[in-house]
């Protein structure tokens, strides 16, 4: 009745071109001080910046790689083959017209003009180290919202940016978090005064396009008291013979009674390795939500985590991770609570098909002089095929009586029962995979904006149609 | 054999925290240097102890070590013993039944970060004991060992072996105890159960070693066809305890249950790390490990349910519950999940909590003091287990234990 399902192929075709290379600004292979001076020379960064990079780079040195505990596969990045700084130009351009004609061609396959004509407020285009567009629309930026890339903003507004560039996840947080630090380039840096509330997303798309290259942008974004923001970001990169590196370090900030909200649709090629680091602080009565969908690259490793700093702040993460053959979605949360009355709630949903591994890694910390925490995590894993594999690692620790958590995960496959049920109502097999699949996210896309939940939805009809058959 | 697992003790690293197996453990006080590793005389005057020891009425057999000498035997009758069941110390079997050691003493591997202890015990064991039931045995009375600390700063080296051949099935009960209550002992026992096929192993633990011992118990089992395994395990003592339990759930169709009680206090720590350990297909498991903390104890549970690509249809469940009771208290829960095979169904779950308050007013409605509704809620915490218990005797003699142990906060 079911035939074995087989390996099916990811859609990636949408992303998979690759327009020639043509870059003014090339650093090189491999990473040393001079590689950093260069990058501080084009960008024409002051002296803090230089030296911070510097000290990043030494503490990239002396990290171990986390493989005591993580796959092995990271071994294989030879960080020397690496080009670490690649750009057209340091200047984002303003308006669409002034974009070199091959760059937008590659952002037009990508659809980025067309959103940005309908309904966004911003968009950030980065295409290797440099954000090529950047335009956020005038009635946001009169209300005095910043957007803009991370050497620009570090220039031009240090006042807000410095107080907080670093803090969230310092330099020494890991090998990779350290190597952002030195390499840095591009990437959105926001700021959203008090009261302001952003109604539309603002958006940033990100997209290697040579080989052997590693894009490590920026991201810090602060919403000041009371205010809102919604921020989305998608990355892709056409499939290279040699594994690319992505490394971003995402930095958010939520004054007293802010609210953001980041996403983030992830669909790099499948020699992609992605680690990224993010990683939220919420004042009091703030509220974080992280909603990370994981499609692409080769392995993840992304942990998106809140520290609940003021009383009655909120964290949440929504997960969703699609692991393909060969690929390792190595995902999770991480929920640091620091104050009383603070709650969080981790849902992650993973779908491992063909020979693809995912991997839920949580971590849940309450102190014990604090009361009144609470803490739901659920992860959910569906396996597909019979090489399929799933992993679930949290850690939790409670100290104190006054806090509770309560931690659940199941594994299971989509029925031979339900499938029978639908093809006896028409339903092809292949349907029926995929209403099946698409049934089990269903509880989390719902949350999500609809034109992301849409685009998850037909990606995984996408990829159901050729797992059975 | 003891000279090279000595020079495999001294040559392994000491444990760090960087070792996902001892993740949040407290390593300091893992020295060993003020304890007393030479073999003890024999001791005398052991009246008081063997009173104690009696749990059980009518034992098939009853072994008292002492210090680690085995002092008192209740040898298995001559029909058992005419069945080819066999019940003797360590020391005794080596003579008469070395090709039986020589099989399965020491022969499954630690997986859960105690090789060194493993060397160490292999190196010092002086006795213990050997359980064997021949193919078709069925032994109603269960069968027990009480194991006691007698004086201060000793090493002791537990050990327990458990052969149950094919279709037999047969009950044990390991009890470990010292003399005064805060005695301070080092403990490293180590407990093997081999289950062949369609064997059915019950297995009891109690431990209540005394409150300043450093204990390390390592339990591992192993199911062949359709065997099946429940283990329960009652812990009370010791200032740190570690604890790993290891099951192998080799044929197919096989069963293991892992129970685990706990009462945590002052400054104790209890380390509990598991391995559920699918190998084959239609295997079924299920762990429950509850805990209850106070004042400033902490508790880690780190369990692991690994499914290989072969064991398909396997069923597994694992979970942890903490209770604390004190603002004080830590509760570390690491639940894990590696699933290869597709046709499963495994959960995990972990809460951790205070009290249910509703309950608590309930009885306060109704006239029940403040600290009674306390006891008889955290009773009703571990009565879960314990009903699981189909021995009367000895679910009596575990509800005074936990009732001691909280009363003396």
């Amino acid at each position: 009745m079911i035939t074995e399902p087989q390996a099916i192929n990811i859609d990636q075709d949408k992303g998979n071109f690759q327009m020639p290379e043509k870059h003014a600004f090339d650093a090189g292979v491999g990473i040393n001080e001079g590689v950093l001076d260069y990058i501080s020379d084009v960008k024409n960064e002051e002296q803090w910046i230089r030296d911070f990079r510097k000290n990043a780079l030494r503490t990239f040195y002396n990290k171990p790689l986390p493989t005591h505990w993580a796959s092995k596969d990271l071994e294989t990045i030879n960080f020397d083959k690496i080009r670490y700084y690649l750009a057209s130009g340091q200047t984002p351009k303003r308006s669409w017209d002034d974009v070199p004609d091959d760059i937008k061609e590659t952002f037009d396959r990508l659809g980025i003009p067309e959103n940005e004509r309908k309904f966004l407020a911003g968009v950030e285009a980065q295409f290797d180290s440099e954000a090529a567009y950047s335009n956020i629309k005038e009635a946001v930026g009169k209300q005095g919202v910043i957007f803009m890339g991370s050497t620009e903003a570090l220039m031009k507004h240090p006042e807000i940016f410095r107080k907080w560039f670093g803090k969230v996840i310092p330099t020494g947080d890991n090998k990779f978090s350290a190597l952002n630090s030195a390499a840095f380039s591009g990437g959105s840096f926001i700021y959203i005064p008090p009261g302001v509330k952003v109604s539309h997303p603002l958006q940033a798309y990100f997209r290697i396009n040579a080989e052997n290259f590693g894009q490590f942008e920026r991201t810090l974004i602060i919403a000041d008291e009371g205010s809102e923001v919604t921020y989305m970001e998608g990355c892709t990169a056409p499939k290279f013979d040699t594994a690319t590196l992505h490394s971003a370090v995402v930095e958010l900030v939520a004054l007293k009674g802010a609210k953001i909200e980041y996403i983030t649709v992830q669909n790099w090629s499948a020699n992609v390795f992605n680690l990224v680091t993010k990683r939220a602080i919420a004042h009091e009565e703030a509220t974080v939500k992280w909603i990370d969908c994981n499609i692409g690259s080769r392995l993840t490793m992304k942990y998106p985590g809140v520290i609940l700093k003021g009383r009655k702040a909120r964290g949440e993460v929504l997960s969703i991770a699609l692991a393909n053959d060969g690929q390792h979605q190595d995902t999770g949360a991480k929920m640091i609570h620091a104050a009383d009355e603070t709650t969080s709630n981790i849902i992650a949903k993973s779908i491992s098909v063909g020979s693809g591994r995912s991997t839920y890694r949580g971590m849940v910390h309450m102190p014990k002089h604090l009361k009144g925490c609470k803490n739901n995590t659920e992860c959910d894993a569906l396996l597909i095929n019979s090489s399929s594999r799933t992993d679930t690692y949290p850690s939790i620790t409670v100290r104190g009586n006054k806090n509770s958590v309560q931690h659940e995960a199941s594994v299971s496959k989509v029925s031979a029962e339900q499938i029978f049920y639908m093809q006896q109502r028409g339903l092809t097999e292949g349907e029926a995979m995929s209403l099946s699949v698409n049934g089990f996210v269903n509880d989390l896309t719902r949350q999500f904006p609809m034109e992301y939940s849409v685009e998850l939805k037909r990606l995984i009809d996408m990829e159901m149609e050729g797992s059975v058959g | 054999m003891k000279a090279k697992a000595f020079e495999a003790f001294q040559s392994l690293p000491m444990p760090t925290r960087k070792n996902e197996n001892w993740r949040f453990a407290n390593i300091s006080s893992l020295s060993l240097d003020e304890y007393d590793f030479t073999r003890s005389e024999k001791p005398t005057d052991l009246q008081e102890l063997i009173e104690k020891s009696d749990i059980i009425s009518q034992p098939s057999g009853q072994i008292i070590f002492a210090d680690n000498h085995p002092v008192s035997m209740e040898p298995i009758n001559d029909d058992l013993k005419a069945k080819g069941v066999i019940w003797e110390p360590l020391s005794e079997a080596l003579q008469n039944h070395s090709e039986i050691l020589k099989k399965y003493f020491m022969s499954q591997d630690p997986h859960l970060g105690s090789e060194k202890f493993a060397a160490l015990h292999s190196s010092f064991v002086s006795d213990g004991y050997l359980l064997y039931v021949p193919k078709g045995i069925t032994i109603e009375r269960p069968f027990i060992a009480n194991h006691w600390a007698l004086s201060e700063k000793t090493a002791l080296f537990p050990h327990t072996l458990v052969i149950a051949e094919e279709s037999s099935n047969v009950t044990l009960i390991d009890t470990f105890n010292a003399k005064s209550e805060s005695q301070k002992n080092f403990i490293c026992a180590f407990n093997h159960i081999f289950a062949a096929a369609n064997a059915t192993v019950t297995y009891r633990s109690l431990q209540n070693w005394g409150t300043k011992t450093l204990g390390i118990h390592i339990n591992s089992i192993i199911t062949e066809k359709d065997a099946t395994v429940n283990s329960l395990s009652v812990n009370l003592g010791c200032q740190h305890l570690r604890s790993e339990n290891q099951s192998v759930l080799k044929g197919e169709g096989s069963h293991i249950e892992m129970l685990s009680l706990s009462v945590a206090d002052n400054d104790q720590e209890i380390d509990q790390r598991t391995l559920q350990l699918h190998q084959s297909p239609h295997t079924t498991s299920n762990l429950l490990y509850k805990n209850a903390l106070l004042k400033k104890s902490k508790t880690i549970f780190s369990g692991l349910i690994k499914v290989a690509k072969e064991a398909q249809k396997t069923d597994a469940y694992q979970t942890n519950r903490n209770l604390l009771l004190s603002e004080e208290a830590e509760a570390n829960a690491l639940p894990g999940l590696e699933i290869k095979a597709d046709d499963v169904k495994c959960s995990h779950g972990a809460t951790t909590g205070n009290m249910d308050k509703d309950q608590l007013f309930y009885m306060l409605a109704r006239g029940i003091k403040p600290h009674k509704a306390r006891e008889l809620l955290v009773f009703g915490f571990f009565e879960e287990i314990i009903l699981k218990l189909s021995d009367n005797e000895l679910a009596d003699y575990m509800r005074e234990l936990i009732q001691t142990k909280l009363q003396s906060k």
